[in-house]
């Protein structure tokens, strides 16, 4: 495998996949993201893999979840609906507390909606989609690059935590073509984390058993208290974020995914300008960089968020403001904003 | 003089079945299966929606819990990680019947090399009795108050007789347990549903027909004769698929 390819970012994630460790791929066709699985499909066999291509989502993450309760690291992918039927898997991926690896490569909705950028799924990656009080990391990569590099993460902290993480992608991040460096070699599979829970036959050990069902009150409440005492570790110690140009800045804006290149290009433009504008990128949309922005609050006079669709990070970030800075959203979902659009945003907001 | 033979693979723990339920009898047969054929420590379970969720109670096995009618999915999952394990389902036909169809027919047309167990007793039992693909034209149930109809509600599903036209299906087996002599017959048919499975050979599923006297409102004797005189009718016992040897 050469070290620098051009690749798409589905075909990138893929491969992330692949160097992660990933021999099992179970998923449906649903676009934007057939490359995901047409990738696989090549690549999976030359690796000794297993391809399968499911009839359904509602299949393909019920299959997720028996690959990952046998131990092994398994992707799964989709987009729209596909991932809507996927939610009553995810809620039991996170009950049994099983890890794997999720990719959402969103298109326009609701409903059959289009092939349109928009980034219209960050509640329901972030606040569950599914059914009870479950939380999962969420990464947004903003370039083929970060589809790669951010999968082998999300590999690495659905193990560390036993949970499903997600890679929630935008389809222009995905359907474009970039340079992507990959690493010289495969990770040897014996170097993978280790699974004492794994189902496997019981072949000289006891018995495992993966349930979720409560067999009365305290247990319930047991198994409430276990899974967020994880999510409180993970909130504390896996946030991932960006800033760009934010030592002097007056003015914010946050975005991610493809909405952060676009912004990166809006704050040059306004800096050109005179404008002291910088931008914040989360990575991690979930646990969500809420301790960054608190703290660039104090600094600013006012907040721009831009998302392509009609005002969903835009609450995490009121959140973590407290009414400490004013915020403001613009976007909408089906075409991208562009630089200059969030530029004239930015400079009518500050003449008021 | 022993009054109770427990095997090694069935825990010896309460369960939760109701008195008459056939699950228990089947539990029993499972057990026993996996252990004459000494595939306790290779094999693990998947349990699917309904009373039968919680069979991972009672088997000293690796099981795994799957949502409602995903459990061939599961199983799929599992199978493809560790081929050379025995991978079976335990489900009930409300769960594999409705909910879980389009996830057993895959299953079946893919010959995924697995061994399914679904208990049907004619309604959806742990949800408080309703109507269930396999319920009877006239029969009464919470959510058929004044009995199905055929007209509206459709004629009853023929869960072996369906899934035998799949050629990835390899075993069909359509057995009750409500007598001795039909006890016998259902162990038989689950150790070959095991064995099919052992030689790669596809899917292959038993059928079981069986009481649950709380949900049909009916004396452990009144849902004997339901069973033996009506869904016997409806759904006749038999091998309904026996691929040969290749």
């Amino acid at each position: 495998m050469s070290e620098r390819q051009l690749m798409s970012g589905c075909q990138a994630l893929a491969e992330g996949a692949v160097q992660a460790g990933c021999r099992h791929y179970f998923g449906f066709p649903t676009p934007p993201q057939g490359e995901i699985l047409a990738y696989m499909a090549r690549r999976l066999p030359e690796v000794s893999g297993i391809f399968v291509q499911a009839e359904s989502e509602a299949a393909a993450i019920g299959m997720t979840l028996g690959g990952a309760a046998a131990g092994a690291r398994v992707l799964t992918s989709s987009s729209g609906a596909g991932i809507s039927l996927m939610q009553e898997g995810i809620s039991y991926l996170c009950a049994l507390e099983l890890p794997c690896v999720i990719a959402n490569v969103m298109r326009a909705g609701p409903g059959s909606g289009g092939l349109f950028p928009a980034q219209e799924d960050y509640f329901q990656a972030v606040y569950g989609g599914g059914h009870g009080d479950y939380r999962m990391p969420v990464l947004a990569p903003s370039s083929p690059q970060e589809m790669h590099d951010l999968t082998l993460e999300a590999f690495a902290l659905a193990d560390r935590y036993r949970n499903p993480a997600m890679i929630l992608a935008d389809l222009v991040v995905g359907q474009m073509q970039e340079a992507v460096q990959l690493p010289p070699r495969l990770l040897p599979l014996n170097t993978l984390p280790e699974k004492p829970w794994a189902v496997s036959g019981s072949r000289g050990r006891a018995r495992r058993k993966l349930f979720s069902h409560a067999s009365n009150q305290d247990d319930m409440m047991g198994r409430d208290d276990r899974l967020w005492e994880k999510y409180r570790r993970l909130e504390a110690e896996e946030v991932r974020w960006e800033v760009y140009h934010m030592e002097d800045a007056e003015w914010l804006i946050v975005a991610f995914g493809m909405m952060a290149r676009q912004a990166r290009q809006a704050v040059d433009q306004a800096r050109q300008e005179g404008v002291r504008v910088g931008l914040l990128r989360p990575i991690t949309l979930w646990p969500f960089p809420t301790r960054a922005l608190s703290a660039l609050a104090n600094q600013v006079k006012g907040i721009l968020v831009t998302e392509l669709n009609h005002g969903q990070m835009v609450h995490d970030v009121r959140l973590a403001v407290e009414g400490r800075a004013p915020v403001q959203h613009f976007g909408w979902s089906g075409r991208l904003v562009t630089p200059p659009e969030l530029v004239q945003k930015l400079r009518a907001w500050i003449k008021e | 003089m022993p009054t109770s033979i427990v095997s090694t693979t069935l825990l010896d723990v309460p369960h939760h079945y109701c008195p008459g339920c056939s699950h228990g009898v089947v539990h029993r047969l499972l057990g026993d299966v996996v252990d004459a054929l000494g595939l306790r420590q290779q094999t693990i379970g998947v349990t699917g929606g309904g009373c039968a969720n919680f069979s991972y109670r009672y088997f000293d096995l690796d099981m795994v819990e799957s949502p409602p009618g995903r459990a061939p999915a599961v199983a799929t999952g599992i199978k493809r990680v560790h081929p050379d394990r025995v991978v079976f389902t335990y489900q009930g036909e409300g769960d594999l019947g409705a909910v879980g169809l389009s996830e057993i027919v895959h299953a079946g047309l893919r010959g995924e090399k697995l061994t399914v167990v679904v208990v049907n007793n004619g309604v959806l039992g742990l949800t408080g009795g309703q109507l269930s693909p396999s319920s009877l034209v006239g029969q009464s149930t919470t959510t058929t108050p004044y009995g199905r109809s055929g007209e509206t509600q459709g004629l009853p599903l023929k869960i072996s007789e369906w899934l035998a036209k799949l050629p990835g299906v390899a075993f069909v087996q359509r057995v009750a347990v409500h007598t001795p002599a039909h006890v016998k017959q259902a162990r038989e048919a689950l150790e070959e549903a095991f064995l099919f499975q052992q030689l790669g050979k596809g899917l292959g599923l038993v059928e079981v027909l069986a009481m649950c006297p709380t949900q049909w409102d009916k004396s452990p004797e009144d849902s004997r004769n339901w069973l033996a005189d009506k869904m016997m009718a409806q759904f006749p016992v038999g091998i309904y698929k026996r691929s040969a040897s290749k």
